[in-house]
């Protein structure tokens, strides 16, 4: 590759390509070689770069200049400016939220400095359809490592000294399931992994299978060689064509390459991996659901024990972790166990992968060591609230988890620490939210979620998330009772014991923890029939600032029922026995005299 | 919908079909293998858009599994359906992401573009309106696909215009 002078490496990652950056790459191709430089730049396409919301994105290097949201005439004048003139495009280039300066290179942009990436080291980095890419960055030589110098034991060793963590929810320790696995009898076993991704609004699996998926299938036979399994499974989720697509891609050239397949490196170990795709059912990421969905049933979780380890997929041990878990595997083979204690606080070693969005200026995904505060997440690597807008809260943990507010800024964000104040660091979803969203509708949102995803199977779970929602979408209608707070919270209870599987022991927590922190907005919805927020319909009124209106009736057009009259030039009215609060007046006024309260 | 499963010349009528022959060869490559039965779901739903009775007695005979499981898998994953869809599927995300930054309005201005609810069809046979709960897009929340298109960064105001394109699509396409 020492021939070219230029690498630019574009995003093709899901998020840019729904902004169109296959357009942009064709230009930038086209423009190159028109002006002669397609034998000196060379182009990459590689997996989520992390900063989505700014896609479509590229970096060029050596320099490491950041180029955003970019349209195919930005690339060609990239090719004229910046290849052929050495000229940056300045009007291209990234402007910091807080302090509005350009920033030129990546590695200056508080995103990526503040980043630490181990899961995520290849992602962004290196073209995931291209297996040389993966290999020249030390890929698969931690398989190599394994199948020559070390035992089974050895290996399991390792990953038990490093204390590496489930990444996929509840932070169990992964070296102990890899020697629960290699000690369970049983001569057929199964080596899974969890790529289900359900938590909606996170997606750092996504961007790990799309953009390195050669880490996965690599870390998956080092622990098909440990605990003794021949097969592999990746359970992806449907509404994932991308990395389904990649996935294979990335198999078959393993397969191709001896990586996988029978008598792996010339040794008598034989592994390959399978995919199953899911059907769109969130408790199918519940590990036992998962199992059974892969045998082609209902995937309705069982009770446990019996573990996975012991009986799994096909009632064989198995070794079912999730994709970040994976991730962390060969760095961990190649640096050793004593590098990755470096990494993290006390008890939860090395990184977490964070998908932060929301509202947040930088909406993306960002790898941070474990015990970064929510401080620096939320405005130092992710910008800050857009707007101007206060911070209200952050939801961990997904329909599972709980918020996080502001007196919670400042923890050094952990298993533990998050599990302390009510939220659970689930699989690393973080939905920032501005002072204008109504914890109360938040806590309704997770209910509707949770309440259609019930596999129905446990009658507390069934029943109880539908009487709790229906509590909720009578609060946030107005309609709240004196009471229904205590029935909240009796049904909560009643749902988190009386549950077999996690997501109905976990559907209260949302309510729980809003509850917890927010209790104020629930009773002002129910007492006072306000929404503080300003955002449950039912409960606004529209009024207009006298002091503001100029009486220019734009509004009384608007408004689709006559609720607006006014004399011109003086304060207009709204009848709130008429308005039906669409909100129209509010969007036309032109001197912001209209507001919702 | 389903004149093919009645009356006598339904073999005939398979026979010209070329969907029925794929879905033969789908269910040979997968027979016998464990766990064959929800990729082949997979499979047969992308020949026929939707999963027809006779496409899962079809399934259940050649897999040999009874017929009540094959319909207990359909009915408990919603991404099968035995309902014919529309030509496109619009699936509007209602993720955490998505939800927050606005997702129930797009929602409604679908709605009343489509004139149908959740989960049904429009009278032309060309859309239906279906929620999902994330397509990993989340950094351009809110997020909807059609098709195999997914479009970001979405309000309510750019709903018409994009159903246009299908629409417009549609038109010359028939002319
Ligand atoms: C309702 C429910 C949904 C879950 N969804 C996921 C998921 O989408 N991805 C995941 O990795 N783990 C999920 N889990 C956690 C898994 O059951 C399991 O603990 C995890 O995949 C184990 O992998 P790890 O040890 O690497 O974290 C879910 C759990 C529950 C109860
Ligand atoms: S707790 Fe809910 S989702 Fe889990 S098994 Fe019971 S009914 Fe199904
Ligand atoms: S649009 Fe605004 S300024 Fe004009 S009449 Fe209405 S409230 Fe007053
Ligand atoms: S998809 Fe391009 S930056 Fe995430
Ligand atoms: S929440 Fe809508 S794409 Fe993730």
């Amino acid at each position: 590759m020492a021939e070219y002078r230029t690498h630019v490496l574009v995003c093709a990652g899901a998020g840019c390509v729904s902004s169109n950056c296959k357009a942009v790459e064709a230009a930038l191709q086209d423009e190159l070689e028109q002006v002669g430089l397609a034998e000196e730049v060379k182009v990459v396409e590689t997996g989520c770069i992390g900063t989505c919301d700014l896609g479509p994105v590229m970096v060029v290097y050596p320099e490491g200049v950041f180029y955003q949201k970019l349209t195919p005439d930005d690339a060609r004048e990239i090719v004229n400016e910046h290849f052929l003139k050495g000229r940056i495009v300045r009007r291209l280039l990234y402007k910091a939220p807080q302090s509005e300066e350009l920033v030129e290179r990546a590695e200056d942009m508080d995103f990526f400095r503040r980043q630490y990436r181990i899961a995520l080291r290849n992602t962004g980095v290196i073209n995931p359809e291209v297996i040389e890419e993966y290999i020249a960055r030390d890929g698969y030589a931690a398989l190599g490592k394994v199948l020559s110098e070390m035992s089974q034991e050895q290996v399991i060793d390792e990953i038990k000294k490093s204390c590496l963590r489930g990444r996929g929810g509840a932070g169990f320790p992964t070296g102990l399931k890899w020697e629960f696995t290699y000690k369970a009898p049983g001569e057929e076993k199964y080596v899974v992994c969890n790529a289900d991704e359900g938590d909606p609004g996170a997606f750092m699996d996504r961007s790990i299978l799309e953009g390195d998926p050669h880490t996965l299938i690599e870390a998956m036979a080092i622990a098909g060689y440990a605990v003794g399994a021949r097969q592999g499974f990746v359970y992806v989720r449907a509404e994932y064509p991308l990395a389904v697509e990649r996935l294979s891609m990335a198999l078959e050239q393993a397969r191709s390459y001896g990586l996988l397949g029978e008598n792996i490196f010339g040794t008598d170990f034989s592994f390959d991996i399978g995919i199953r795709v899911g059907a769109g059912a969130f408790v199918c990421g519940e590990e036992t659901a998962l199992l059974t969905s892969i045998e082609g049933k209902r995937g309705e979780p069982r009770p446990r024990p019996p573990f996975p380890a012991v009986k799994g997929v096909f009632g064989k041990p198995t070794l079912l972790s999730n994709v970040e878990t994976y991730a962390n595997i060969c760095p961990i083979i190649l640096h050793g166990a004593d590098w990755f204690l470096g990494i993290g606080t006390e008890k939860s070693k090395g990184t977490k992968v964070f998908a932060i969005a929301g509202d947040i200026n930088n909406t993306g995904l960002v790898e941070v060591p474990m015990g970064t505060t929510l401080r620096e997440i939320v405005f130092e690597i992710g910008g800050g609230i857009p707007h101007g807008k206060r911070f209200k809260a952050a939801q961990t943990g997904g329909p599972s988890g709980g918020c996080l507010t502001t007196e919670h800024l400042d923890i050094h964000v952990d298993y533990e620490s998050l599990k302390q104040v009510g939220s659970m660091m689930g699989s690393g979803g973080l939905i920032v939210m501005d002072e204008d969203t109504c914890m109360v509708d938040i806590a309704r949102f997770f209910l509707d979620f949770t309440r259609d995803e019930s596999c129905g199977k446990c009658t507390p779970c069934r029943i109880g998330t539908t009487r709790m929602l229906e509590i909720l979408t009578r609060i946030t209608e107005g309609k709240g009772e004196e009471g229904d707070i205590e029935k909240l919270e009796a049904l909560a209870h009643a749902i988190k014991a009386g549950s077999l599987c996690g997501l109905g022991q976990s559907a209260p927590n949302p309510v729980l923890s809003t509850l917890h922190y927010f209790r104020d907005e629930y009773e002002a919805h129910i007492r006072e029939k306000r929404c503080p927020a300003g955002h449950c319909i039912a409960l606004l009124k529209f009024v207009v600032d006298p002091e503001l209106c100029r009486g220019c009736g734009l509004c009384t057009k608007v408004c689709p029922v006559g609720a607006i009259s006014g004399k011109r030039r003086e304060p207009h009215q709204i009848d709130t026995d008429l308005c039906t609060k669409c909100g129209a007046c509010q969007e036309k006024c032109p001197f912001d005299a209209i507001s919702r309260h | 919908m389903e004149a093919a499963t009645r009356g006598c010349q339904c073999h005939a009528l398979r026979a010209q079909d070329e969907r029925y022959k794929r879905l033969g060869e789908i269910i040979a490559q997968y027979a016998g293998q464990p766990g064959a039965l929800i990729p082949v779901l997979h499979h047969a739903q992308e020949v026929f858009g939707y999963l027809p009775h006779d496409v899962q007695v079809l399934v259940a005979e050649g897999l040999d599994v009874p017929l009540s499981e094959v319909d207990g898998v359909i009915t408990f994953y919603s991404l099968f359906t035995s309902e014919p869809r529309g030509k496109y599927k619009i699936g509007i995300c209602l993720g955490t992401a998505c939800y927050v930054k606005g997702a129930a309005a797009v929602l409604e201005e679908l709605k009343k573009q489509v004139g149908v609810d959740i989960g049904k069809t429009s009278a032309d046979g060309l859309f239906t309106l279906e929620v999902t709960r994330c397509v990993g897009a989340c950094g351009l929340a809110p997020v909807m696909t059609i098709g195999d298109d997914v479009y970001g960064r979405l309000t309510p105001e750019d709903v018409a215009g994009i159903l246009d394109k299908y629409i417009q699509a549609e038109k010359n396409g028939k002319a």
